[in-house]
């Protein structure tokens, strides 16, 4: 097998068109994402006019931490209880007449409000919270990724809702509970980075108000306009160690150019009850561009990946080369199984080499340019282009068993385009239906792009979450594994025909 | 030179409805040159595939030193085989063409550069095999077929394209294969192309062994034992050979046909009788003769027996 695998790699390093093509390819793939990304500039105005940075959180992922917060200082063990006794929030809707404000009452269905434990009032600081939700009921989320539900109570005037979250060393526990005797546990975390002294006190947020309508041609239009929570607390209680009055921050409010805050959030107390209207959100950020953003030249590096591949099959038929190869190995499944190895070892090198200088190249322009590039963290960079050269790899082994299948090279070619790059591109480019493109994205080879998505997806992300901004119904592995079962078939195909077939 | 033999037992296949191989059978031993002739689809190339594992034969065998194609490994050093010296891909240099053979057989860079020398073909090694004549394109199936040193060889028509400087080289080289002890089978369409290099032949016709003689052997047969005997009195001559028993048939005004007596009992004859002569030749046929001879009579039978059923 060594020697076949050898004998392929020098048939196929001695036609030097397929070399150029491929190196052709890498260049191309470079060249389309480094030109997009100085495409892309981004000023927030202002003396600098750079765009402030965006808040990390404990383990790095761009965050949203803006909220209202009443709160007081706690050293040690302790815990707060309170009664949620209404949750109630405005939405801002399409102005009917431009310029004039229309609002409806109701919550947005990420609204947050409850208790919250946090290790500072720094943006990103490490946190447990537990919350009532709009429409998700109760959840004890913990530093931005983190999402744990609890009932599915609807928290309203008539039927409020009781809080409790201890902290006992390095545990957070959730309770809640209808009446304030019977509690039930909602979970128990161990946030990152909480010190012994922290922040704990009551908090309210209300993510934007995302409306998806139908696009003209088949995709979706996303607006988001402001929305506000109010949430009235009572029957606070305290224990453990705590220190300091009530104080309220209004936690990463974006000023106005004039130095007004916009969009404030607000907090008032007496007599035990505390009312606090937040805007905002906490979690997990989309704000900034996704890495894999600078990838755009990848659907024409693959098509020209796939006219190599077939064209590596396919040139045997088309000049009788096939007998002699045969003739060299008359166990077709092993001669099979060399040409394709070399054919995924050369193209996942390319890929390797295509999408490990796009994507720091890429990343570079586009930070030089102003952009926030949405961090993934280093395991995740390395699986972008390991697990993208890979999809390369497969798409390549696809196209040459299609060679091989077919014997004719436009027909492998314009099959393999069909299978892996058409659907992604009908998938992300806003001509069919949101629910389609996903289920193109699950079915079909091109499943494996998913590889390439950086940021993962959030439930409690406030986001229209579709192949066209980028997110794949799949997860990364997942998706790459549909494009290898296919190229699986397909090389399964190709062994039983070549088997069947005479030279 | 080990266990150098083709054999080749009743080989049977049919595309479709047309019937390439019928029971061909024949023997390729070592040390010489057998030439594999017959008509254009006599099946020659079908049993060469077969015998290489690139088609299936419905029925029968084809061995190579007693085994299969499909079990030799490293196959490349047990037969060589030229089938199509246009089977190349033409971006490809000639020596990388042969170089990437090698690897497949396990064989290095050396043994190329040792066979683009024994066909004549170093100088252009590194050119571009698309820009080869019919000619080159010849010798650099044959350096392949020569690449692994294999005891058995197998060329298809390897005279196809070959200037007459290179038809006498490769006579040569393919005598010289065969006193080395391989086993040579060559194909040809044309029984004058291997006249003067192979030592036995196979005449297939219609997918079946004709004929599978020494050459001496088919030119006797179709010579007949004929004497040619040129006079002035072809009359008196005819009647002297017939009174001794011997049938003739007066060929021309001065010419006629003896058969039966060989060529020295026939001027016996005529000199006894007083008949006076020109010329009294034993015939050969050539094989040219005898090859069209058999395929012809291979058509008849072939003709006959349809219209029999």
């Amino acid at each position: 097998m060594r020697h076949l695998v050898r004998a392929e790699w020098t048939k196929f390093r001695s036609v030097r068109g397929w070399g150029i093509a491929l190196l052709a390819a890498v260049a191309l793939t470079v060249a389309l994402g480094v030109s997009a990304a100085a495409g892309n500039h981004s000023s927030c105005g202002g003396a600098s006019d750079a765009c402030p940075a965006l808040p990390l959180g404990p383990d790095g992922t761009a965050v949203d931490d803006h909220f209202s917060y009443v709160h007081r200082s706690l050293t040690g063990d302790g815990s707060i209880t309170v009664r949620l006794a209404s949750m109630t929030g405005q939405r801002r809707l399409p102005d009917a007449t431009p310029g004039v404000l229309t609002v409806e009452s109701g919550l947005v269905p990420w609204a947050k409000a409850g208790v919250m434990l946090k290790s500072s009032t720094r943006q990103g600081a490490s946190y447990a919270a537990l919350m009532a939700t709009g429409t998700h009921g109760v959840r004890l989320q913990y530093d931005f990724t983190h999402d744990i539900a609890g009932s599915t109570a609807r928290v309203t005037a008539a039927a409020p809702r009781w809080l409790r979250l201890v902290r006992t060393g390095g545990n957070l526990t959730g309770y809640e509970s209808a009446d304030g005797t019977h509690w039930t546990r909602v979970a128990t975390v161990h946030p990152a980075g909480l010190g012994s002294r922290v922040r704990i006190g009551l908090f309210a947020a209300s993510p934007g108000n995302l409306r998806v309508t139908r696009a003209d041609l088949g995709g979706s239009v996303e607006t988001v306009s402001f929305s506000s929570t109010t949430a009235v607390f009572d029957h606070v209680g305290l224990a453990g160690t705590t220190a300091g009055a009530w104080r309220y921050s209004d936690i990463g409010a974006t000023l106005e150019p004039g130095g007004s805050v916009h969009h404030p959030g607000s907090a008032r107390w007496s007599a035990g009850t505390y009312t606090v209207t937040g805007v905002g959100d906490v979690a997990p950020s989309l704000d900034g561009i996704a890495v894999e953003k600078t990838l755009t030249g990848l659907p024409l590096g693959l098509l020209v990946t796939i006219v190599v591949a077939a064209g590596f099959a396919t040139a045997e038929y088309r000049t009788g080369l096939v007998r002699s190869t045969l003739a060299a190995e008359p166990r077709r499944g092993r001669a099979l199984a060399a040409q394709s190895a070399v054919t995924a070892a050369v193209a996942f090198a390319a890929g390797l080499v295509a999408v490990g200088v796009t994507l720091p190249v890429g990343a570079h322009v586009l930070r030089a340019n102003g952009n926030h590039v949405l961090p993934a963290g280093a395991l995740t960079d390395v699986r972008l282009v390991v697990g993208t050269a890979a999809l390369v790899a497969l798409t390549a082994v696809l196209g040459h068993a299609l060679g091989v299948l077919l014997r004719r090279g436009a027909a492998a070619i314009a099959l393999g385009f069909a299978l892996v790059v058409v659907p992604r591109l009908l998938a992300t480019s806003s001509v069919i239906p949101d629910g389609a493109a996903r289920w193109l994205l699950r079915l079909t080879p091109a499943a494996g792009f998913a590889i390439q998505q950086s940021i993962p997806t959030y439930d409690q992300v406030t986001a229209h979450l579709v192949p066209q901004s980028g997110f794949y119904p799949l997860p990364p592995w997942a998706g790459l594994a549909v494009t290898a079962g296919y190229a699986a078939l397909a090389l399964l195909l190709a062994l039983v025909a070549l088997r069947r077939r005479d030279a | 030179m080990g266990n150098a033999t083709i054999e080749i037992t009743g080989l049977r296949k049919r595309y479709g409805p047309a019937v390439a191989l019928d029971g061909m059978s024949f023997t390729v031993p070592p040390g010489r040159v057998t030439g594999f002739v017959g008509p254009n689809g006599a099946g020659k190339t079908t049993t060469m595939r077969v015998v290489l594992g690139l088609a299936a034969a419905d029925a029968g065998t084809a061995l190579i030193g007693g085994r299969p194609y499909r079990e030799l490994r490293t196959p490349l050093r047990h037969v060589g085989a030229l089938l199509d010296a246009g089977a190349l891909q033409p971006g490809r240099s000639a020596r990388n063409h042969l170089l990437w053979l090698a690897h497949s057989q396990g064989l290095g860079a050396a043994r190329v550069d040792a066979v683009l020398d024994r066909v004549g073909l170093a100088a252009v090694a590194r050119r571009r095999a698309g820009g080869f004549s019919l000619g080159m394109r010849q010798r650099l199936g044959i350096a392949a077929a020569l690449l692994g040193d294999p005891p058995v060889l197998m060329l298809d028509e390897p005279v196809n394209g070959l200037d007459p400087e290179g038809v006498v080289w490769i006579r040569g080289l393919l005598r010289s294969l065969a006193a080395e002890g391989r086993a040579v089978l060559v194909s040809s369409h044309l029984m004058s192309e291997l006249a003067d290099t192979a030592d036995h032949l196979v005449v297939a016709g219609r997918g079946r062994v004709l004929a599978d003689a020494a050459v001496a052997e088919l030119i006797a047969a179709a010579s007949d034992g004929r004497v040619l005997v040129r006079t002035a009195q072809p009359a008196a001559a005819h009647a002297a050979v017939l009174c001794a028993g011997a049938r003739a048939t007066v060929t021309g005004p001065d010419t006629l046909d003896v058969t039966g007596p060989p060529a020295d009992r026939v001027v016996a004859l005529l000199t006894a009788a007083g008949v006076p002569f020109a010329e009294v030749t034993a015939y050969r046929a050539s094989l040219e003769e005898a090859y069209l001879r058999l395929t012809r009579d291979a058509v008849e039978f072939r003709a006959t027996g349809e219209a029999a059923r």
